[in-house]
């Protein structure tokens, strides 16, 4: 890297927010996909005009610039594959105001989204988007990506709370959009092109969030069923009922081998899946609700039902979720984590398909994730040093995109494309809609400097020199 | 061959680690920092990058790794439970081998390795601080700015002009049918606060057993792993596990969590045939609890004006599981009203030597206990380490609270009438 370079970002943010040291591009060049891209340089940055000047600048030199929070996401989206500028900016971690006449929250994209929560939690508030990654994952990156969770099939996704933005443009100007009313139509919508948009169009620096009054009370279920057929069967008969629970999980035979040994709760022998429905809203309304879905569902072949009766309970049966990711490992070491999503109704139609794809193929498939809303987490678990595995699994990650989208589905729920799923993008989306989306990446990043290599494929973009 | 495992013995659990983010969590680094170099995954990605040559112990890499308490919060939850505490110790003893000590680390070593200089700088310290301090209340913020060569503005408690070996005899009869119980009492006990380990002695005594202070016992070697010096952890393990060797002890018992982190947890990691002495270490908390002790106190009629106490949890106590027994103690006791505090279990900053390195960061990271302590109302912390009482102390009066730390065992000796 030109020591030039080094030079002016150190006059921007001061010297001890620039290095170039080996150690700091080790520790900045991965997420959680595990894969390594080493940057040129790491820079911490703190305010607005920073970010600003640092953009202008790589304009000028002609270097991405790759925005990065908690680096906890999943597809690749802070990896710096074609080196430049890690701009970190977890020390814009500032609360701005918590308005709870107008249940709106203004924060610096550096707040871990799960501290936002227990703020707003305080004052009888709430931030529904609960990604898995909450208690890390910074709100900054849960709008680059858009992200989920289980609590998204009565919520919502995090685009259905950002209601305006502060935000640098890849060339280096500070724009905002929306605002702090639930209405307005004033021009485009920049705000919902922004979100999601995986770091490529633009760095936020400032997110204003709508917030809702904090439901009373919550009613959380384990239902162990005999067949995944039958738990995806009572999936589909809740939502065509027209009961919407906040959260409707599904963990399938493979995933339940996994923790059954683990489990504080006790699993069947014979239980091949489970549901975990919980329901919320006032106190008095929360047992009819239970009851009224258990009958719905009481017809698919139930083998036990536990109800919670207290917040200890009921965060007992959450951990019996939250024990799938870490216990999967036992069944091969490499993990393809996919999270496909299909229209809700055909939940039990993409279950047979990857139960077919795992036969055909003869792979482990452990499947589990957001059933009420049909975001199925599609683990693909192998050995890669396995002789022909790597090529068995472009074959496999083939066939289960391409069930997804024939079911009118999509590739990818809550964890963004980035770089690893960059080349499905075209199973989904017709070359007119691809072509459109990067002549908007042109008009907004005309050199290419924001986050180059993520969404389109590589090959595709004219990508940024060093 | 050393006792101690090498970076390479961790090769393998290194590997493990799937890069999540989850311990930015529990890190209280990070938390001060919020900079990957000084988080868990940080530090593993640096420690598999040394294995694979990618990297040399270059200065940054040396600040990320010195920037662990090893308190082994993000150990207790990360889902492929990595020891990043051991692996951060593995790296600064590779770098003290190719290195030698530090500055700071060699003041350390030679501090705690020596026993006689421990003695003479307590009882010199003994002799000034009355001086300097006779005239000002023990919750001034005057004491503030009581220097220490190392760190200045660090609040540090009045070493004892009588450290505990002065106070209480090798051995205590006790009941003849009851057996005997070793106490492993660890520097901050024997030196700054030996009327802690009085307390304790008493405690154990009134329940009927026989307790034995050998002489011969030595600092755990906890700070001497948290800069990196191997040869002095040896050391001393053996010479702590050959004290208690002459009596037949049933438990080996502590009331500092880190010592009993060191002598119970680090030396069933190490490669030496510890395992009789390690399985017999029990902190104070559990065995009381084990004892039945919590029942007798929740028999007694509650005192009429109690004070408000709240309860920290030491990250060597924490990262064990222990963290049900001393509440139970604290809201079985007559004398105390007992309050939860947010944050309770959030680690008070001080990590073996960290402080001394990083005093700023470790200032931070206390920082972040006083707002949950202040919404609690306690006029007393409560813990089971003097280490934590140290710095939990120092945080309170940075803050200028009117809240005093203190021992579990200051509160039970209380509510026995000593």
């Amino acid at each position: 890297m030109d020591e030039q370079i080094v030079q002016e970002l150190i006059e921007i943010v001061g010297e001890k927010n620039v290095s170039t040291a080996q150690a700091d591009k080790i520790t900045h060049s991965y997420d959680a996909t595990q894969e390594v891209h080493l940057p040129d340089v790491v820079v911490y940055a703190a305010r607005v005009e920073d970010v600003s000047s640092i953009v202008k600048l790589a304009n000028r030199w002609k270097i991405p610039v790759l925005p990065r929070g908690a680096g906890s996401g999943f597809t690749g989206g802070t990896l710096p594959v074609h080196g430049g500028i890690v701009l970190v900016l977890t020390r814009m971690d500032r609360i701005l105001d918590i308005d709870t006449e107008n249940l709106t929250a203004e924060v610096e994209p550096g707040v871990v989204t799960g501290e936002l929560q227990r703020q707003v939690e305080k004052l009888g508030l709430f931030y529904p988007p609960d990604p898995a990654s909450k208690e890390f994952s910074t709100l900054g990156g849960n709008v680059a990506e858009c992200a989920g969770g289980p609590r998204c099939v009565k919520y919502g996704v995090t685009k259905d709370y950002v209601l305006g933005l502060e935000v640098v443009t890849p060339t280096g100007e500070i724009i905002r959009t929306g605002g702090k009313t639930l209405k307005n139509v004033v021009g485009y919508d920049l705000t919902k092109l922004f979100v999601g948009s995986e770091g490529t169009l633009g760095i936020v620096t400032k997110i204003i969030l709508k917030l809702i009054p904090k439901p009373a009370a919550k009613k959380t279920m384990l239902v162990q069923f005999e067949t995944i057929a039958g738990a995806a069967q009572a999936v589909s008969a809740i939502i065509s009922a027209k009961i919407i629970p906040t959260t409707l999980e599904f963990l399938d035979a493979a995933t339940i081998d996994c923790i059954r040994d683990v489990s504080t709760i006790s699993l069947s022998a014979d239980c091949k899946a489970i549901l975990i429905i919980e329901v919320d809203g006032e106190a008095q309304l929360l047992d009819e609700q239970a009851e009224q879905i258990l009958s719905i569902i009481s017809p698919f072949g139930i083998l036990d039902t536990r109800i919670a009766a207290t917040d200890k309970e009921s965060e007992e049966i959450w951990q019996v979720r939250r024990i799938v990711s870490p216990s999967l490992g036992k069944i091969n070491p490499d993990k393809f984590n996919e999270d496909i999503v299909v229209p809700r109704s055909k939940v039990p139609d993409m279950i047979c398909a990857l139960e077919k794809i795992s036969m055909d193929y003869d792979v482990p498939i452990v499947n589990f994730g957001h059933a009420g809303d049909g975001n199925i987490h599609v683990n693909v678990m192998v050995d890669l040093r396995e002789h022909g595995m790597a090529d068995k699994m472009i074959k496999v990650m083939d066939e289960v995109f391409a069930a997804a989208v024939n079911l009118r589905g999509s590739i990818s729920g809550e964890h963004g494309i980035g770089t690893s799923k960059a080349k499905y993008m075209s199973m989904e989306l017709g070359a007119e809609t691809i072509g459109m989306m990067k002549k908007i990446k042109n008009v907004f990043d005309p050199n290419n400097i924001l986050n180059p290599g993520k969404i389109f494929e590589d090959t595709s973009l004219q990508t940024a020199g060093k | 061959m050393s006792k101690n495992k090498r970076l390479q013995d961790f090769e393998k659990v290194i590997h493990e680690c799937v890069k999540c983010g989850v311990c930015q969590v529990h890190c209280p680094t990070y938390q001060a920092e919020k900079k990957e170099g000084a988080v868990a995954r940080g530090k593993i990605a640096l420690a598999a990058a040394l294995l694979e040559g990618q990297a040399g112990l270059e200065e940054r890499l040396q600040e990320d790794i010195s920037m662990c308490l090893m308190c082994g919060s993000c150990v207790d939850k990360c889902p492929k439970k990595v020891p990043t505490n051991e692996i951060v110790g593995a790296v600064r003893r590779e770098i003290t081998e190719n290195q030698g000590l530090s500055r700071i680390g060699k003041t350390v070593s030679t501090l705690l390795g020596s026993k006689v200089l421990m003695k003479t700088l307590s009882k010199s310290g003994a002799v000034l601080s009355p001086l300097v301090l006779k005239k000002i209340p023990e919750t001034s913020g005057l004491r503030l700015r009581f220097p220490l060569a190392l760190m200045k503005d660090r609040t540090v408690p009045k070493i004892a002009y009588r450290n505990l070996f002065d106070r209480i005899p090798e051995y205590t009869e006790g009941d003849s049918d009851k057996p005997i119980i070793g106490f492993f009492a660890g520097c901050s006990i024997t030196y700054a606060y030996p009327e802690i380990g009085e307390h304790m002695v008493a405690i154990l005594k009134r329940m009927g057993y026989s307790v034995y202070l050998p002489r011969s016992q030595k600092c755990c070697g906890i700070p001497a792993l948290s800069s990196g010096d191997g040869k002095l952890v040896e050391k001393l393990s053996e010479a702590n596990v050959a004290a208690f060797a002459d009596k037949d002890v049933q438990y080996i018992i502590t009331a500092c969590a880190s010592c009993n982190g060191g002598i119970g947890e680090y030396y069933k990691t190490m490669k030496a045939d510890y395992g009789d002495f390690t399985a017999k270490v029990i902190d104070f908390s559990v065995f009381l609890q084990q004892q039945g002790l919590f029942e007798q106190l929740a028999g007694m009629d509650k005192w009429p004006e109690r004070v408000k106490v709240t309860y920290h949890d030491p990250c060597h106590l924490k990262t064990q599981g222990i963290t049900k027994e001393p509440r139970q103690l604290l809201q079985a006791l007559p004398n105390v009203d007992f309050v939860e505090m947010d944050h309770a279990s959030s680690c008070c900053g001080l990590g073996g030597t960290f402080s001394v390195y990083h005093y700023d960061v470790s200032k931070a990271i206390g920082a972040r206990k006083i707002p949950g302590l202040k919404e609690s109302g306690a006029s007393r912390i409560a813990t089971g380490c003097p280490g934590c009482i140290m710095q939990l102390q120092d945080s309170i009066n940075h803050a200028g609270l009117q809240v005093k730390a203190v021992h579990i065992l200051d509160l039970l000796a209380q509510a026995l009438g000593k």
